[in-house]
C-alpha cells in the first residue's frame, strides 16, 4: 500500500553528523532553526495584539479624558524614564552582541554578554521598582490605597486614577515580561557556558533575543505614551 | 387579538410593516436558496450513489465562469440585504420632530417612566396611537435593553448615558415591554406592558397627573439644589444661562465646541469640571451620587421647557387640538436639534 | 475488477507493527508524552467530557423552559446554567475541539510531518486547557457564574456576587493554551511540509487549520487582555469599565467582540476543514473549485476581524459605524457560501458513499446553510433590531455551531476513528445516531427561529405563556439529540474492543494519513513520504490501484 501512494525517500546518506540538539521530529538543524524563529516570530505578533488591547483602550480614554491624561503623566519622572530607556536599549545590544558570540562560538563573550543583559534588565526592572514605591506612597495606587486628590482641579482625580491604572497594567505586564526573559537569560548563561551553542546551533540564543528587542520596543512606546504626553 | 400559539409577532407600529416586508422577502429568497442546495445534495447523493460501476468519480474541472458566479452573484444579493435593512434601519433610529417625550429609567428589575406631564409608572408604559413618542433612557444600574416586541423596536440602556429611541403605534391594545439584555437575577421578570390608547382616552389618564408637570418637578429639583444661585438666567452670572441652552453649540475653555444634547447636560451635571464653558470658572461643584437618575431626567426635560432669553418669531409645531399635552420638550426638539442617534460620550 | 482492487486495499493489512498505542503503556507514557497522536487522544476525551458537562446544562435549561412559569429551578441556578453552558460549551469545547483533538492528530500526518514543531509547547498547551477547565469544574462545584458566557461590564464587575475572577481566569488560561496550538500549527504548516508537498497539494484540512491559527494568534490575546483589564476592574473597582467614575462599559463589549467574533470562526473554519475532507473521501473526487475554497478559508479569517460590532447595532454605535459594520457582515457571508457551493458541486459526477461522515457532511450542508442564511437576516441592520437578544440569535448560531461544528466533529470522528484506533465503529449504529441527531437537533432549534421572531427575548427563565408550544417541542427536540449523541459514546468504546480491524485505508481514500498505518507508528511514517502528486488525486491513485492489480 505503502509503495503504491508513497514514493520512499532516495536513501540520501545522512550527511550531517546527528547533532545533539536535532530534536527528533526535524530533518536537520536548518530546519529546526527556522522553525524556532518563525514561532518567536508568530508568537511576537500575538502578543503585539495582546499590548494591542490594552494600547486600544489607553488611547480611548486619552481622547476622553485629555486633561486627566496630562495631569497623570506630569507626575511621572521623565528623568527617570529616559535613564531607564537608555538602560533597556544598552540590554538591547549587549544582547544582540550575545547572539552574535554565540553564533562566533565565543564561549565565554555569550556567558558575559548574557550577564550583562541581565544586569542592564535587573536595573530596569529595581528602578521601575523604586518608581512603584514612589507612586504608592504618593497614594497613587489605583484601588483602596487611591488617596491622592489632584489639588487644583479636583474633579479630575477620578481620571488620573483611571490613567494610573493603564500606568501600572502596562508598565506591569511589561515588566513582567522583563522577568520571565531574566529567567530565560539565566538558562540561556548556564547552557552557554556549558558550549551548547556555535555557528550550527545557536536559534535559543537568537529567538531570545528577538524576544529580548520586543519588550524593549514596547518600553520605547510607553515611555512616550506615559511619561511624555502632557 | 393576542392567540394561545402565535407564529407571528403582531404589528403594531409604523416600522413592523417594513421590518417585516424585509424579514419575509429573506425568508423566502433564503428559503428558496437552501432549498434549491437540499435539493441538489440529496438528487446528487442518490443520482451518483457508489455502485459497482460507479466506484470511480468523473473528473471535471470546474469552469471558472461557475466559481465567479456564485462569488459575485450571492455577493450582490447581500450588499442589497444590507441596502435595504440599513434603509429600515434609517427609519427606526430617526425620531420625528413632533414626537412626543417619555423618560425612562431602568434599574434592577424594573422599568420606570416619566411623562412630561408629570405622570409616573413602573413596568407600564401608557401612550397615544398613531402619534411618535421618544423615549430618553438611562439605566441606574447595569446594562438593560427596552423592547416592544409588536414595535419591533429595541435600544440597550446604558449606565449613565442617555439613549434614546422612538415608536409610533398604530393599534390601540396592550403589548408586551421585555428587558432584551440580560441584568441579572430577575431579567425575565424586568417585563411589563405599553398600554397604547386613543388620543381621548389617553387624555383622560393624563388628566389624573398629581405631581405638576416633569418640567415643573424638574424646577423644583433646580431650586432643591440651589442650582439657581449660579445660574440665575442673567448673562454676568457666575453659571452660564440655561434658558436655550438645550441643542445648541457650546463653546469650550478648550477651544472646542460641543453641543449641549442630553448627555452633555448630564455631564455637566455630574462632573462639571470636565467641559467648563467658555468664559466662566470652574467653580461648580460636582453632583455625582446625590441626583437620582429620575430627578437628572426631570431636571433635562426642566432645561428643555426653558425658552431661549430672546424670543424670535420662530415658527412652532402647529398644536394639534387634542394636545394640551404637546410637551414643551417637542418645542425644544426644534428641527436644527434633531441629531439622527444620541451619540453620548462615544469615543 | 475495480471494487475488488478497492477491497484489497481496504482489508489487507500488513503485519501489525509497533504504533503510537502500543509503543508504552503507563499512565506516564500519556501525561507526559509529546507524541502528537497521544496529545490529540488526551484533547478527545477532555473535549468530549466537557460537551457532555455543558450538555447537562443545556439539557436542564429545556427542561425548565417547558413550561412558562420558572418552576424547576430558581431564577439563580437557571442564570448560573445558561452562562456555565455558554463558557463551558465555547471556551471547554467548541474551540479547542476540532484543532486540539483531530487538527494535533492529522494535521502533521498530513503534512508527512513526523510531529508539530513544538511537541513540548502541544504538551504545554493541553496542560493549560486542562487548568483553565479544573477552574471552570471548581466553578462548577462551588457556586457558578451567572454574568452570561460574555461577562457584560458593569455587570460582571460590580453586581454579580458570583465565581467572576475563577471563571475569568480560566477562560484567559485556556485562551493561551489555544494561541499554543495556533502558533505550532502555523509554524509546522510553513516549515514542516514533507518534500514536494507545495502549498496548493496541501489538503483543504490544512487551509482551513492554518485561516483558524491565524485568526486564534490574533484575536485570542485581546480577549486575554480583555479578562485581564476585567479582573483588574473587578478586584479594586478603579472605573475602568464603571460609567460612574469615568468607565465605558461599551467599551468593553467592543474589545470581548474583537475577539469573539472572530472567535465563531475559530469554532466553524475547523469544521469546514473536515467537511472537504469528507466530501472528498466520500465522493472519491477532487473538491471542486480547490483554490476558491483554500482561498475563503483565508478570506473569512481576513474579514472576520472586521465585523464585530455588528453585536452592538442596538448598544448606541453611531449610525455610519453600524452600516459599516453591517455591511462587512455581508461580506463575510460570501466565502462561506463559497464553500457551500463548492461541495454541493464535488457531489455531482461523484461516487457517493453513504457511509455515516457523509451522511454528517449532508447533515452539515443542510444545517450549516441555515444557520448561514440566517446570519444575513442578523447582519441587516432593521431586522437585527428586533432579533437582536432573542431566540433568533440562539436558534441562528446554534446551527452554526451545533449543526455545524459539532456535525463536522461527529464527521471526523467517525472518518478518523479507524486511523485513530485501528478498529472500525458499527455503521448501521453510526448510521441511526446520525438521523437521531439531524432530527433532534432540527426539532430543538428549528422553533426557536419562530418563537424568537415573535417575542422571546433569549436568557429568560420564565416566559409568556403564548410561547410555550415552540418551546415544548424544542425541548422534546433536544430530548431526541441527546439520545444522539449519547450513542456514538457507547458504540465507539464498544468498537475499540470488538470493532472490526481497519487496514491502513479502509475508505479507499487519497491523503497521507491514510498512506501510513492505522494506528500510525510513532513517527508517523515508516520513511518520510515525497509528494508528487496533487491534492485528492483519485484519478491517480485509482489508476495505480488497477496497474497494481494487473501486475
Amino acid at each position: 500500500m505503502s509503495d503504491i501512494t508513497v514514493d520512499s525517500r532516495e536513501e540520501t546518506p545522512h550527511a550531517h553528523h546527528h547533532h545533539p540538539f536535532l530534536q527528533h521530529h526535524f530533518e536537520d538543524l536548518g530546519q529546526q532553526h527556522e522553525a524556532s524563529t518563525l514561532g518567536m516570530w508568530v508568537f511576537v505578533a500575538q502578543e503585539i495584539l495582546f499590548f494591542g488591547g490594552i494600547f486600544a483602550a489607553y488611547a480611548i480614554y486619552r481622547t476622553m479624558y485629555p486633561e486627566a491624561w496630562s495631569a497623570g503623566a506630569h507626575h511621572q519622572n521623565w528623568f527617570i524614564g529616559a535613564v531607564n530607556t537608555a538602560v533597556l536599549i544598552g540590554s538591547s545590544l549587549t544582547m544582540a552582541l550575545a547572539v552574535w558570540a554565540a553564533q562566533t562560538s565565543r564561549r565565554m563573550l555569550t556567558v558575559w554578554m548574557l550577564l550583562a543583559t541581565l544586569i542592564l534588565g535587573s536595573i530596569f526592572v529595581g528602578v521601575k521598582g523604586y518608581e512603584y514605591y514612589d507612586h504608592i506612597h504618593h497614594g497613587l495606587l489605583p484601588g483602596q490605597s487611591f488617596t491622592y486628590v489632584h489639588a487644583e482641579n479636583p474633579a479630575l482625580t477620578p481620571g488620573i486614577q483611571l490613567f494610573m491604572v493603564f500606568y501600572f497594567s502596562m508598565t506591569g505586564l511589561h515588566a513582567l515580561h522583563m522577568i520571565v526573559g531574566a529567567g530565560l537569560l539565566l538558562w540561556f548563561m548556564y547552557r552557554a557556558w556549558r558550549g551548547d551553542f556555535g555557528p550550527e546551533y545557536y536559534a535559543p540564543v537568537e529567538i531570545m533575543g528577538l524576544y529580548w528587542h520586543f519588550v524593549d520596543i514596547v518600553w520605547i512606546f510607553l515611555f512616550p505614551l506615559l511619561y511624555l504626553s502632557h | 387579538m393576542k392567540s394561545d400559539f402565535p407564529l407571528f409577532p403582531e404589528q403594531a407600529s409604523t416600522v413592523a410593516g417594513s421590518v417585516d416586508t424585509l424579514y419575509i422577502t429573506l425568508v423566502v429568497v433564503t428559503g428558496a436558496v437552501s432549498l434549491l442546495i437540499w435539493i441538489a445534495v440529496f438528487y446528487f447523493a442518490i443520482k451518483y450513489r457508489r455502485r459497482p460501476d460507479n466506484e470511480l468519480a468523473q473528473e471535471i474541472e470546474p469552469p471558472m465562469a461557475l466559481e465567479l458566479a456564485w462569488t459575485i452573484i450571492p455577493g450582490i444579493i447581500f450588499i442589497g440585504i444590507f441596502v435595504w435593512g440599513a434603509w429600515v434601519f434609517f427609519r427606526i433610529q430617526r425620531p420625528p420632530d413632533n414626537a412626543l417625550e417619555v423618560y425612562a429609567t431602568g434599574r434592577q428589575w424594573m422599568w420606570k417612566f416619566q411623562h412630561a406631564t408629570g405622570q409616573r409608572e413602573i413596568n407600564t408604559l401608557h401612550v397615544p396611537v398613531n402619534r411618535p413618542v421618544k423615549i430618553t433612557m438611562a439605566s441606574e444600574d447595569v446594562v438593560h435593553s427596552l423592547w416592544f416586541p409588536s414595535f419591533r423596536v429595541k435600544r440597550d440602556v446604558l449606565p449613565s448615558r442617555y439613549a434614546t429611541m422612538w415608536f409610533q403605534a398604530t393599534k390601540t391594545g396592550q403589548f408586551h415591554i421585555f428587558c432584551a439584555e440580560y441584568c441579572g437575577t430577575e431579567h425575565s421578570k424586568m417585563i411589563g406592558s405599553v398600554i397604547v390608547m386613543d388620543p381621548r382616552e389617553y387624555q383622560q389618564w393624563l388628566a389624573g397627573g398629581p405631581e405638576g408637570s416633569l418640567a415643573s418637578q424638574g424646577e423644583r429639583v433646580f431650586q432643591k439644589f440651589a442650582c439657581n444661585t449660579c445660574h440665575t438666567g442673567d448673562a454676568t452670572a457666575r453659571g452660564p444661562v440655561l434658558a436655550g441652552l438645550y441643542g445648541k453649540q457650546v463653546m469650550l475653555t478648550s477651544g472646542n465646541v460641543v453641543v449641549a444634547d442630553e448627555n452633555y447636560i448630564r455631564e455637566s451635571i455630574l462632573n462639571p469640571q470636565a467641559k467648563i464653558a467658555s468664559g466662566f470658572q470652574a467653580i461648580m461643584p460636582t453632583f455625582q451620587g446625590q441626583v437620582s437618575e429620575e430627578d437628572l431626567l426631570k431636571l433635562l426635560a426642566y432645561l428643555k421647557s426653558l425658552t431661549p432669553p430672546q424670543p424670535q418669531s420662530r415658527p412652532l409645531a402647529p398644536e394639534s387640538p387634542a394636545s394640551l399635552i404637546q410637551s414643551r420638550g417637542a418645542r425644544a426638539t426644534s428641527p436644527a436639534t434633531a441629531s439622527p442617534v444620541n451619540q453620548g460620550n462615544q469615543p | 475488477m475495480t471494487s475488488q482492487t478497492l477491497h484489497d486495499v481496504r482489508f489487507s493489512e500488513p503485519p501489525r507493527t509497533r504504533n503510537y498505542l502500543n509503543v508504552d503503556y503507563g499512565v506516564f507514557s500519556w501525561l507526559l508524552t509529546r507524541d502528537h497522536k497521544r496529545i490529540g487522544i488526551l484533547y478527545l476525551i477532555s473535549v468530549t467530557t466537557m460537551f457532555f458537562v455543558g450538555g447537562f446544562f443545556a439539557f436542564m435549561m429545556r427542561l425548565e423552559l417547558l413550561t412558562p412559569e420558572g418552576d424547576l429551578l430558581t431564577s439563580d441556578t437557571y442564570n448560573k446554567f445558561f452562562t456555565l453552558h455558554g463558557i463551558v460549551m465555547i471556551f471547554f469545547f467548541l474551540i479547542p475541539a476540532i484543532p486540539g483533538a483531530l487538527g494535533n492528530f492529522i494535521l502533521p500526518i498530513m503534512l508527512g510531518a513526523k510531529d508539530l514543531a513544538f511537541p513540548r509547547i502541544n504538551l504545554l498547551s493541553w496542560y493549560l486547557y486542562t487548568i483553565g477547565a479544573i477552574f471552570g469544574v471548581y466553578v462548577i462545584v462551588t457556586g457558578g457564574v451567572d454574568t452570561g458566557w460574555t461577562f457584560y461590564t458593569p455587570f460582571s464587575t460590580q453586581y454579580s456576587n458570583t465565581k467572576v475572577f475563577a471563571t475569568t481566569l480560566g477562560a484567559f488560561i485556556t485562551g493561551f493554551s489555544s494561541i499554543l496550538t495556533g502558533l505550532n500549527f502555523i509554524v509546522t504548516t510553513h516549515r514542516m511540509r514533507a518534500p514536494g508537498l507545495t502549498w496548493f497539494r496541501l489538503p483543504l484540512f490544512v487551509w482551513s487549520m492554518y485561516a483558524t491559527s491565524v485568526i486564534i494568534m490574533l484575536a485570542t490575546p485581546v480577549l486575554a487582555i480583555t479578562l485581564v483589564l476585567l479582573m483588574v476592574e473587578r478586584t479594586l473597582g478603579v472605573g475602568i469599565f464603571d460609567p460612574t467614575i469615568g468607565g465605558d462599559p461599551v467599551l468593553y463589549q467592543h474589545l470581548f467582540w474583537f475577539y469573539s467574533h472572530p472567535a465563531v470562526y475559530i469554532m466553524i473554519l475547523p469544521a469546514m476543514a473536515v467537511i472537504s475532507e469528507c466530501v472528498a473521501a466520500f465522493t472519491r473526487k477532487r473538491v471542486f473549485g480547490y483554490t476558491f475554497v483554500a482561498y475563503s478559508s483565508l478570506a473569512i479569517a481576513f474579514l472576520s476581524f472586521l465585523v464585530w460590532a455588528h453585536h452592538l447595532f442596538v448598544a448606541g454605535i453611531s449610525l455610519y459605524s453600524a452600516m459599516i459594520f453591517s455591511f462587512a457582515s455581508m461580506l463575510v457571508a460570501v466565502p462561506s457560501a463559497i464553500k457551500i457551493f463548492n461541495w454541493t458541486a464535488t457531489m455531482y459526477h461523484a461516487s457517493v458513499s453513504w457511509q455515516t461522515p457523509m451522511l454528517y457532511v449532508m447533515g452539515f450542508i443542510g444545517l450549516f446553510t441555515i444557520g448561514g442564511v440566517t446570519g444575513l437576516f442578523l447582519g441587516a441592520l432593521g431586522i437585527d433590531v428586533h432579533v437582536h437578544d432573542t431566540y433568533f440569535v440562539v436558534s441562528h448560531f446554534h446551527y452554526i455551531m451545533v449543526g455545524g461544528t459539532v456535525m463536522a466533529y461527529l464527521a471526523g470522528i467517525h472518518y478518523w476513528w479507524p486511523k485513530i484506533t485501528g478498529r472500525m465503529y458499527p455503521e448501521w449504529w453510526a448510521r441511526l445516531s446520525a438521523l437521531l441527531v439531524f432530527v433532534g437537533f432540527n426539532l430543538t432549534f428549528f422553533p426557536q427561529f419562530i418563537v424568537g421572531y415573535v417575542g422571546m427575548p433569549r436568557r429568560y427563565h420564565a416566559y409568556a405563556p403564548e410561547f410555550q408550544v415552540l418551546n415544548v417541542l424544542s425541548t422534546a427536540g433536544a430530548t431526541v439529540l441527546a439520545v444522539g449523541y449519547l450513542l456514538p459514546m457507547i458504540y465507539l468504546i464498544w468498537s475499540l474492543f470488538y470493532g472490526r480491524k481497519a487496514g491502513s485505508n479502509p475508505w479507499g481514500a487519497v491523503g497521507l494519513e491514510w498512506a501510513t498505518t492505522s494506528p500510525p507508528p510513532l513517527e508517523n511514517f515508516h520513511e518520510t513520504p515525497v509528494v508528487t502528486w496533487e491534492a485528492y488525486d483519485y484519478p491517480a491513485f485509482l489508476k495505480a490501484m488497477r496497474e497494481t492489480q494487473h501486475v
